[in-house]
């Protein structure tokens, strides 16, 4: 139920925020669903890439622990670790 | 000094990474500058957002875009090439009809709202002044730190027109036991719990007169992008200060926390040679960010660039946290001697200062390092002082020119 209200969310937010918004495919591989079902509901998914490949494990731990603690994402721990592991196999160094 | 055995490496360095930048530069479409993490050419496009040219898109949401080097070859920059950074994704588009402005907070005897109109009925005034974002040339850290991998393009001069945030403070009655003045923008976070951007200067700088809430840029109303209606202008600082859309603006006798306060936008203390302190946001290890540090870019060329070999014009833009300019010194041998630059116009001492060098290029590679010097006597330097966020990074430029 909240990813399904987290994706609807990101639909509603998309329009306004920026009109011409584009889809940004990232590297199919377990994991990417809750990528796309929690991560852009606050921001587009181009800021994985963008901050890739350079992040070793630690970082990319940390990044997801910043997201949750810092700005209050409402992501659950299961899906914070998938989402974990899944940057750091196709986005980490 | 720069050693002969740190431009060697330096050179090196460049090289290695001009290749990897450039091949995804070409992928992207967008000029990216050599250096940046690799990923980020696998999302760099270059595209307008309604109203702007097309820029370098970093993010879609929030919106983050660069603008070209090619953008910098004048000392103002046009509206619609201006970059644009946001924090937060939700952006409303404001209606200067029912705009308003509260002024109040702890520090403020008799609080008032202001609509766009009260705001231009105070006395104005212009300032031509750099807006840089604190993150400017992050991508180029190394270490990569994470953030917003902006080039060089996250900056941008423009000739401001407002009224005075003292002017405003002083008709909400600012009293003398206020510290700081906060203030706060039309535009929020897309979750509840995401800490709303909130940024507060000391009241010093709140008082200084280039401090203005500015309604005008280069003449025209401010882009939606950009802050539309009114947004605040601090000259000499970093852009984290400048609030957009400005909403709400408090006096307050105790200082201002929040996540955009403390930890983010700060710098270790005692690391960077800057005279501007926040002494009431000061702790033992880190301090906020304040003036930019003195600065130049080369655009005439980018880096690599083949030329004819002969007489060659070289040119750019300095700048620094508000001190001026006074010189602009050239090397084309890798840093044993310098020559000055001849320096442009004087749009103020907040502005770029363009500056441009004739140099003879020989056939193969010429090599060109800039180096300015504020009227401080500060200047550039020759290698990166690495910080956590990435923030004021002024690495002399060392670019090829090929002939």
């Amino acid at each position: 139920m909240r990813v399904f209200l987290i994706a609807a969310i990101a639909a509603l937010i998309a329009l306004p925020a920026a009109a011409d918004e584009k889809p940004v495919q990232l590297k199919k591989a377990p994991g990417l669903d809750k990528v796309e079902a929690n991560c852009q509901a606050c921001h587009s998914l181009d800021y994985i890439p963008m901050n890739s490949p350079f992040p070793n494990a630690a970082l990319w731990d940390a990044e997801v622990t910043k997201m949750i603690k810092a700005y209050g994402a409402p992501i659950d721990d299961a899906d914070a670790k998938a989402i974990a592991e899944y940057l750091k196999a196709n986005y980490g160094s | 000094m720069i050693t002969r055995r740190h431009l060697l490496g330096t050179a090196g360095a460049s090289a290695a990474l001009a290749l990897t930048g450039n091949t995804f530069a070409e992928a992207a479409g967008a000029g990216l500058t050599p250096g940046v993490p690799p990923g980020l050419g696998t999302v760099a496009t270059m595209e307008a957002l309604p109203g702007k040219k097309p820029l370098i898109k970093l993010s879609y949401r929030p919106p983050n875009y660069e603008s070209p080097l090619e953008v910098f070859r004048t000392p103002i920059t046009p509206n619609d090439e201006f970059f644009v950074r946001y924090h937060l994704a939700d952006i409303p588009e404001v209606d200067a009809k029912t705009y308003k402005i509260k002024v109040g907070g702890d520090g403020a005897n008799s609080p008032i709202e202001l609509t766009l109109d009260d705001l231009k009925k105070l006395p104005a005034f212009e300032v031509v002044a750099v807006n840089q974002c604190s993150g400017n040339r992050r991508g180029l850290s190394n270490p990569h730190v994470v953030g917003v991998e902006w080039g060089y393009g996250a900056m941008g001069c423009a000739r401001w027109k407002g009224a005075r945030l003292k002017d405003v403070l002083e008709k909400a009655g600012l009293k003398k036991e206020t510290i700081e003045v906060a203030f706060d923008g039309a535009d929020g976070p897309a979750v509840d719990k995401t800490p709303d951007f909130i940024k507060s200067i000391p009241v010093w700088k709140a008082i200084e007169d280039s401090t203005l809430i500015a309604y005008e840029m280069n003449g025209q109303p401010l882009p939606h992008w950009n802050g539309f209606p009114a947004r605040i202008v601090v000259p000499g600082w970093t852009g984290t200060y400048w609030m957009k859309h400005v909403v709400t603006i408090n006096a307050l006798t105790k200082p201002q926390g929040g996540f955009w306060m403390i930890p983010a936008y700060r710098v270790p203390v005692g690391k960077f040679p800057l005279r501007d302190r926040f002494i009431s946001q000061e702790n033992a290890t880190s301090t906020p960010i304040t003036e930019m540090v003195v600065n130049s870019l080369i655009t005439s060329h980018r880096d690599g660039a083949k030329v004819n070999p002969g007489k060659v014009a070289v040119s750019g833009m300095a700048w620094d946290g508000g001190y001026g300019i006074s010189s602009v010194q050239v090397s084309t041998d890798g840093g044993k001697t310098w020559s000055a630059a001849k320096l442009g116009q004087d749009l103020g001492r907040f502005a770029f200062r363009p500056w441009s060098f004739d140099l003879t290029a020989k056939k193969g590679k010429n090599t060109v390092m800039v180096n300015a010097i504020n009227k401080l006597g500060q200047s550039q330097t020759p290698e990166l002082i690495f910080n956590p966020a990435g923030y004021h990074n002024n690495v002399m430029q060392n670019i090829t020119l090929n002939a």
